[in-house]
């Protein structure tokens, strides 16, 4: 890894610069995560006097237990679903407007403030509008005959929380897709035109197939945002219900560790996802590693 | 003010690379010394040894009387222009001024009067207030020689400053360069790819090729007898020609060539050198074809393929019109005492 | 654009409008909901236009909390969001810029491990991590303090990456330039780096402070005293409280000043904002 040309030669220094960061990664974040990997082998009595160690029976048992199960495959829907719904708005949004040139700014600062509202915040914005009792939506439902409570069905309360978490995500999705639109060469654009594509044609030919890094980089910030940092929309919603069809890892982990105390197989659950974040960056990498040699 | 002392100086990194191989060099008092070579031959390498900037794998380096190998930059007393300015972004064009004496501790006043004085001298007293941002390319130019000219330091070391500027203001401020020296008197050492600037800036030259010295010397000394065929190829626009002995000796009719130097199989001629009508001195006699003919204003290129050789050839004229039309046959002189000789092998003048 | 055509510039038009107001409209009715009297809910449907008890709702949340709930005033919960926010920005900040300085202008022994140190905090957010790191701090007794609150949140390898980036692209040349010109490292670090850096500091400020602000999880944890829940925590302290008492007027008064402070700096800081957001994400 470079440094500059010319360095200081100072012995104790850098250690001394780097010495903050270094005591808090290892202390808040290093040595819980060993202690989870260690734990992720034992388990603890009932009373928590006696820790033996088990192997792996924690990792068997989690990945034979049909809530665990149930749970991956939630999130996974889940996931899919606020990625396609999110990307797919964000894109709408951006290429309307990176059409209006001189109403871009106005049309940008109105939709990017999401971005800054908490995940538990956009949870309850939409739960209240949901609500079965006074909720806005229910009772315009109702004209369709249609009757919602999330309380009830599972299928709706995913519907409930994938809307929550897309929304709040719309403001990224559609800031990184301007810019790739921005950054399509104009001269690729007139070519097209030049050569008759109509503006549809000349999206779908030319600058999609150039946006392609962004979407590709996207959804791996989409996946990793809906797996991680939706814990609130969903605690704020659903609590993982009805029954557990909004569960997901994350929440999961939440709810065997905290509230059901079992640590062993909470902390097996936490190095699988610890698995999936370590995966999802070294694609990460990979992908920005190609993109830099282009 | 104080002499500079290179003795065996080298530069080795880590992995093994040496890019200094060995260099011996004494630079007076008040002296502009030139190092001047292509691109990667080590000449900022070795400037910025002396700079400090770089660790001394071999060798002595001497300021004055000190020898300065481990001391910081700042321990040398000597000041510096970078190719690139380096001016700090956010502080006005006093403040870059000042902040080197600020380090070393001067007083407020003192501070003013040096900084006043320096950009009177440079002509930049009504940008003091400004950023560099604020700045033309020739401004900041300036003011990076403000920078090095308030310190008052024992040396001046220049790193290609004049690179980044436009072509007329690179001949203006080259001019006022070396004015400021002769006015200052202070020992310089100084950077450049470019040999018109080496030749019209320095007092002595210093050529390097591949991180060792070719040649030391004045700069018409180096032009008018190049030590070596890189030398000879470097120094001089257009570039020397290099014509083979054997192939001159079968166009000359006399046995002019038979005093030339032992071991001599090439020899340089210079592109002035060769002349349309023949001089009164001995001289040789060579038929080519005119390729090109460029007319440069004050003096004119002529690009020739020699009759039985086919080696390009270039000649340089005062004429503004072609002597013959393009693929006509073309005849010139080369007086005997025009001819450098070398040899291939060795690469070194041989007398 | 290349050319003109009417009806798609006002299709383009239709979409973006249509964009904003959906994406505005469930703020929209919170804050309706937040302006009326908590009888306004008992009717039914909700209303669409505005109440006239705003000023009693946010004055009453503002001042002195919702007791029945158990809530503390909101000025309190604020004021912990604020110094969290505040605290989890300077502090990544901080301890990055430091971390990214020692690696790119030092060479040292054990360069490499200090960097894949740091690196390993990218794969362990707080959400993998939650209760051995609750462990840690209930060990270190920090539950209900700021400290437990902001310092498992603070190391960031973004933030650091995003300087040693950063720092690769500020020329050689001021470095050198400052060492002719007698400044030591920790000079050049606060005479020249520092201020060059500020554009990218601010940027970095704003994304980290709506970071640090819209935390959940971890306050949720670590926090069982109401003296240090942020406003975030406290609507759901709220919203537990409220199948008893629907006051839904005063949970989205609280929700709106919840919104308040990191949309402004998002929309006052735009700029800055989109800059940081494009560049931490490289």
């Amino acid at each position: 890894m470079q440094t500059k040309r010319s360095t200081y030669q100072n012995r104790w220094l850098p250690y001394c610069l780097l010495a903050p960061q270094l005591i808090i990664t290892l202390v808040f974040f290093i040595w819980p995560a060993s202690q989870a990997v260690k734990s992720s082998f034992e388990r603890t009595d009932a009373f928590g006097f006696k820790t033996t160690f088990v192997g792996l029976s924690n990792y068997a048992r989690i990945l034979s237990d049909p809530s665990y199960l149930n749970a991956l495959g939630r999130t996974a829907i889940f996931a899919v679903s606020v990625t396609v719904l999110s990307m797919g708005l964000a894109l709408l949004l951006a290429v309307c407007v990176n059409r209006v040139l001189r109403s871009a700014k106005f049309y940008t600062t109105l939709l990017v403030w999401p971005y800054a509202v908490a995940p538990v915040v956009a949870g309850v914005l939409w739960w209240f509008l949901f609500n079965p009792t006074i909720g806005l939506l229910p009772h315009v439902l109702d004209w369709f005959d249609i009757n919602w409570n999330h309380r009830v069905s599972g299928s709706q309360a995913m519907i409930l929380i994938t809307i929550a978490a897309a929304w709040k995500q719309i403001s990224y999705n559609f800031l990184f897709f301007l810019a790739g639109l921005q950054s399509v060469p104009k001269s690729l654009i007139e070519a097209a035109a030049i050569d008759g594509a109509t503006p549809f044609k000349r999206f779908w030919s030319i600058v999609f197939p150039l946006l392609s890094p962004t979407t590709f980089f996207l959804l791996i910030i989409n996946i990793n945002y809906v797996m991680f940092d939706t814990f609130g929309v969903i605690d704020a919603t659903t609590g993982g219900g009805p029954g557990q069809a909004t569960m997901t890892l994350v929440y999961k982990v939440y709810t065997d560790g905290v509230a059901g105390l079992n640590i062993g197989s909470s902390s097996a659950q936490s190095v699988l996802l610890m698995g999936i974040v370590i995966l999802l960056t070294f694609i990460q990498f990979r992908y920005v590693e190609r993109r830099v040699n282009y | 003010m104080a002499s500079i002392t290179l003795e065996g100086i080298k530069k080795t990194y880590a992995g093994g690379v040496q890019a200094v191989k060995g260099i011996d060099l004494a630079i007076e008092d008040g002296e502009f010394v030139v190092l001047v070579g292509p691109s990667g031959c080590g000449k900022s390498t070795l400037l910025r040894m002396v700079a400090g900037l770089e660790t001394i794998s071999e060798g002595t380096l001497k300021i004055g009387d000190r020898v300065v190998n481990k001391l910081e930059p700042a321990e040398r007393d000597i000041a510096m222009v970078f190719q690139n300015y380096a001016l700090y972004p956010h502080m006005t064009v006093y403040n870059n001024l000042a902040y080197g004496l600020k380090n070393r501790g001067f007083k407020k006043p003192a501070i003013e009067e040096r900084v006043r004085k320096a950009a009177k001298m440079l002509e930049i007293e009504e940008y003091l207030q400004r950023k560099p941002r604020n700045l033309s390319g020739g401004q900041r130019q300036r003011v990076a020689m403000g920078r090095a000219l308030v310190r008052e330091p024992a040396a001046f070391l220049f790193d290609e400053p004049l690179s980044n500027l436009d072509a007329k203001l690179r001949v203006q401020m080259r001019v006022e360069i070396k004015q400021l020296q002769r006015r200052l008197k202070t020992t310089s050492l100084y950077v450049t790819h470019d040999q018109l600037e080496a030749m019209t800036l320095g007092d002595r030259l210093v050529v390097l090729n591949a991180g060792k010295i070719e040649q030391v010397g004045t700069p018409m000394e180096i032009f008018n007898r190049p030590a070596s065929m890189f030398v000879a190829g470097f120094i001089g626009s257009p570039a020397m020609n290099m014509l083979p002995v054997e192939y001159l000796a079968t166009r000359s009719a006399d046995n002019l060539l038979d005093d030339l130097p032992a071991g001599t199989d090439i020899v340089g001629i210079r592109p002035d050198d060769m002349h349309l009508s023949a001089p009164s001195a001995p001289h040789l006699v060579v038929d080519s074809t005119l390729e090109l003919f460029e007319a440069a204003g004050a003096e004119s290129h002529l690009y020739v393929r020699l009759a039985g050789s086919e080696q390009p050839t270039v000649i340089r004229t005062g004429g503004g019109e072609p002597p013959v039309n393009e693929g006509e046959t073309l005849r010139f002189y080369i007086a005997r005492s025009a001819l450098h000789p070398f040899n291939r092998e060795s690469g070194q003048r041989t007398g | 654009m290349v050319e003109n055509r009417p009806f798609l510039n006002i299709l383009t038009h239709a979409v973006l409008i249509l964009g904003v107001l959906v994406v505005a409209f469930p703020v929209y009715v919170a804050f309706i909901a937040s302006t009326h009297e908590p009888g306004a809910f008992v009717r039914g449907v909700l209303p669409l236009t505005p109440g006239d008890n705003l000023w009693d709702t946010y004055s009453q949340m503002l001042g002195s909390g919702w007791q029945v709930a158990g809530a503390p005033p909101l000025w309190l919960m604020l004021s912990n969001s604020t110094i969290m926010a505040l605290t989890i920005a300077i502090g990544k900040i901080a301890i990055s810029i430091l971390s990214a300085f020692a690696i790119v202008y030092f060479r040292f022994r054990f360069r490499l491990l200090a960097f894949w140190i740091i690196f390993i905090t990218l794969m362990l957010p707080v959400e993998v991590r939650i209760i051995p790191t609750y462990a840690v701090v209930a060990n270190l007794g920090m539950l209900n303090s700021y400290a437990g609150l902001t310092l498992p949140l603070i190391a960031s390898a973004t933030a650091t990456f995003l300087f040693r980036q950063f720092f690769m692209t500020v020329p050689e040349e001021l470095m050198e330039a400052s060492r002719v010109d007698g400044a030591g490292p920790m000079k050049f670090f606060k005479d020249i780096l520092l201020p060059v850096s500020i554009t990218n500091i601010a940027a970095l400020f704003v994304i980290m402070f709506i970071y640090g602000w819209v935390q959940y999880l971890w306050p949720l944890l670590v926090t069982t005293d109401e003296d240090f829940y942020t406003v975030v925590l406290g609507i759901k302290r709220l919203m537990a409280s409220s199948d008893r008492v629907p006051a839904w007027n005063l949970i989205m008064a609280t929700v709106m000043l919840a919104m308040v402070p990191p949309v402004m700096v998002v929309l006052l800081m735009q700029k800055l904002f989109v800059k940081g957001l494009t560049e931490t994400e490289k």
